[in-house]
């Protein structure tokens, strides 16, 4: 008999959470090896429509859950909902990506179902029919690897873009099957009472591209190149715990080891020096660019290409070069 | 109304610092040869505790569970502001995962009784899971809020906090008791003060007496040290599995479910990095190298 796996589809108000597809492609290539059903685990109120979006990107059943209650991400009645799920399918892993909202999901589902959960991981691969994760430590300088050898399933929780997102295959068939939510409104002891969208909708962690500010700016002023640059390159707006700190640039936008950790597939450092908690939050990204007026900035040890000067020039010159290549 | 909160804080590495040396020959982190610091998050959490405390009244006990040294962190709780500080330290749970030290924690919150809040930081800088807030709360069957930054309302059966989130803010109401983890942008801790590190600077556990006595020859055994301390207030309590109830078959190596199998030093490989020219010329070549390679 084969070995189940359950994936979490995360959403917000509807919509999908990137990280939950790269988990359902993770999850299709695990099954070839593991056998089993590779089952989505989709809760919310009226998203019946991503249902055929998860068999899209590889799930062979969606256990979905539409109700009320599921509304709000709330870790009480979801995290009793997917317990309940993979006690029921005996699944053998789950996979949960580590956004803000995963990073409370798996660890609570772990504790219901007294088991092991790895967070973060950047890589997952079966060694002797065992998952085997790695996960960066102590800011990234360390690297774990870990598994869970014995109690099933096995909960680990995937840093975003770590894993590829697969194509969507619109020819794929699956079932959707609905279930029905475990716990009860009276049951749950919290509320979602509002929300504030961040001006600009700040979502470091899907960027394809991040441009980032550090103290080098000077000022929230000192961000009007960088952000230029950012729209230019249809990019998130990043920025360094220097210039958080220093009140220039609102917290959502910080990357780093206490702010957000980001994988893009282009990553640009404009006057950041590169302290060890800033490299944390970007050194998976696959290419780095840094311009900073000090040749001797860390910056420059991960950089792909340096430019040494001041960005106040080199940022609005690469910004025009840009627009006139990209048109 | 007064509210008891309990301050979860962890000792850690300052992971700033690491070096090749932090090594061990066998491959774990040789976390002795580190300078070991308050955890960035957990002052935070502590700073929002000291806050409810300053508008609404009630305690602040603030507990670590770590090996001995941990006690220096009870001290600077002290230092700056916290009620009662309490060290967890046993043996025997050495080699917990985040599943067997929330169990401990969870053990040491309901032997300190009486609570209605929990704070704990985010998420420690030497683990960076994120994930002892989480499942703390969930052994101990109680609501929490993560991602705290700042609390709106607190009244007698619920909470209103709000938590900061990527793409914005939610506010979120529930009941107490409650756990909060708590982010790095919700305060500015507050620092020391420099009466209260004369007042409890000779704060110490049991563990700590043989320095002591070493330090301080006016105190002529263990006992006298003990009773000098104790007449100030100034022994720092430390339980153990049995004093808290911990089973412990679920502590330790033995009741973690997740194994390390190895740690390894990232060499920062340098980048095959091309330093550009900051003119115009340079400018042009990053932007052609991006293009040509498909980033753009």
């Amino acid at each position: 008999m084969g070995k189940n796996i359950l994936v979490w589809i995360e959403q917000f108000r509807g919509q999908p959470a990137s990280p939950s597809w790269e988990g359902l492609g993770l999850a299709r290539r695990l099954s070839e090896t593991l056998g089993g059903q590779v089952y989505a685990c989709l809760f919310g109120d009226g998203v019946q429509e991503l249902a055929q979006e998860a068999i899209a990107y590889g799930a062979d059943q969606v256990l979905l859950a539409d109700d009320a209650t599921l509304a709000d991400f709330r870790l009480e009645p979801y995290a009793a909902l997917l317990a309940h799920l993979a006690r029921e399918h005996e699944a053998e892993v789950i996979l949960i990506g580590a956004t803000f909202r995963g990073r409370d999901l798996g660890p609570a589902v772990a504790v219901d179902l007294d088991t092991g959960c790895v967070a973060d991981c950047t890589a997952l691969e079966l060694a002797d029919g065992q998952l085997v994760a790695t996960r960066p430590i102590y800011a990234g300088k360390l690297l774990s690897t870990c598994r869970v050898p014995e109690r099933r399933p096995a909960v680990f929780t995937t840093r975003p873009r770590a894993f590829p997102k697969p194509e969507p295959d619109a020819a794929r068939s699956g079932q959707v099957v609905a279930v029905a939510p475990l716990l009860g409104e009276d049951q749950v002891a919290s509320r979602v009472t509002g929300f504030l969208e961040t001006e600009g909708g700040v979502n470091l962690a899907d960027a394809a591209i991040i441009v980032s500010g550090g103290r080098g700016v000077g000022g929230p002023e000192g961000f009007a190149p960088v952000r230029d640059l950012a729209q230019a390159l249809n990019a998130a707006l990043g920025a360094s715990r220097a210039a958080v700190d220093a009140g220039w640039i609102p917290y959502e936008h910080q990357v780093g080891q206490t702010g957000k950790t980001v994988s893009p597939d282009l990553y640009v450092a404009c006057g950041i020096s590169g302290a060890i908690q800033h490299q944390a939050g970007m050194r998976t990204s696959k290419v780095i660019v840094a311009v900073n007026k000090d040749a001797e900035a860390p910056i420059f040890q991960l950089a792909h290409y340096g430019i040494v000067g001041d960005l106040f020039k080199v940022v609005p010159a690469v910004t025009a070069a840009l627009k006139e290549k990209l048109g | 109304m007064p509210y008891n909160c309990i301050v979860l804080v962890k000792q850690v590495p300052d992971t700033a610092h690491i070096t090749g040396q932090a090594m061990k020959e066998d491959g774990t982190v040789n976390r002795a040869a580190l300078p070991a610091i308050f955890n960035p998050e957990d002052l935070n959490a502590l700073e929002m505790a000291l806050q409810v405390r300053e508008r609404h009244g009630g305690r602040v006990t603030v507990l670590t569970m770590g090996p001995p040294r941990a006690a220096e962190i009870l001290r600077e709780a002290l230092y700056r502001g916290a009620d009662q500080v309490i060290l967890l330290s046993d043996k025997r749970f050495a080699g917990s995962d985040t599943l067997a030290t929330s169990y401990a924690l969870k053990c040491a919150v309901e032997h300190v009784g009486d609570y209605d809040i929990v704070f704990c930081g985010r998420q420690a800088i030497d683990g960076d899971t994120a994930q002892v807030g989480p499942q703390v709360a969930e052994k101990l069957g109680i609501p929490q809020i993560t991602y705290a930054e700042s609390i709106e309302a607190l009244e007698a059966q619920y909470i209103v906090a709000w938590r900061a989130f990527p793409r914005g803010r939610e506010k979120v109401r529930c009941s107490l008791p409650c756990l909060l983890t708590v982010v790095g942008s919700a305060n500015q801790p507050r620092p020391p003060s420099a009466r209260r590190m004369m007042a409890y600077k000779l704060a110490a556990t049991p563990l700590e007496y043989a320095a002591l006595l070493e330090q301080y020859n006016e105190f002529e055994s263990a006992a006298a040290l003990d009773a000098y301390l104790a007449e100030r207030g100034l022994q720092i309590p430390l339980w153990d599995a049995d004093d808290v109830g911990a089973d412990t078959t679920w502590l330790g190596l033995g009741g973690s479910p997740t194994k390390v199998l190895k740690v390894d030093f990232v060499v920062v490989e340098r980048q095959e990095s091309k330093e550009l020219p900051a003119t115009g010329e340079g400018t042009t070549i990053l932007v052609r190298e991006l293009i040509d390679e498909y980033i753009l």
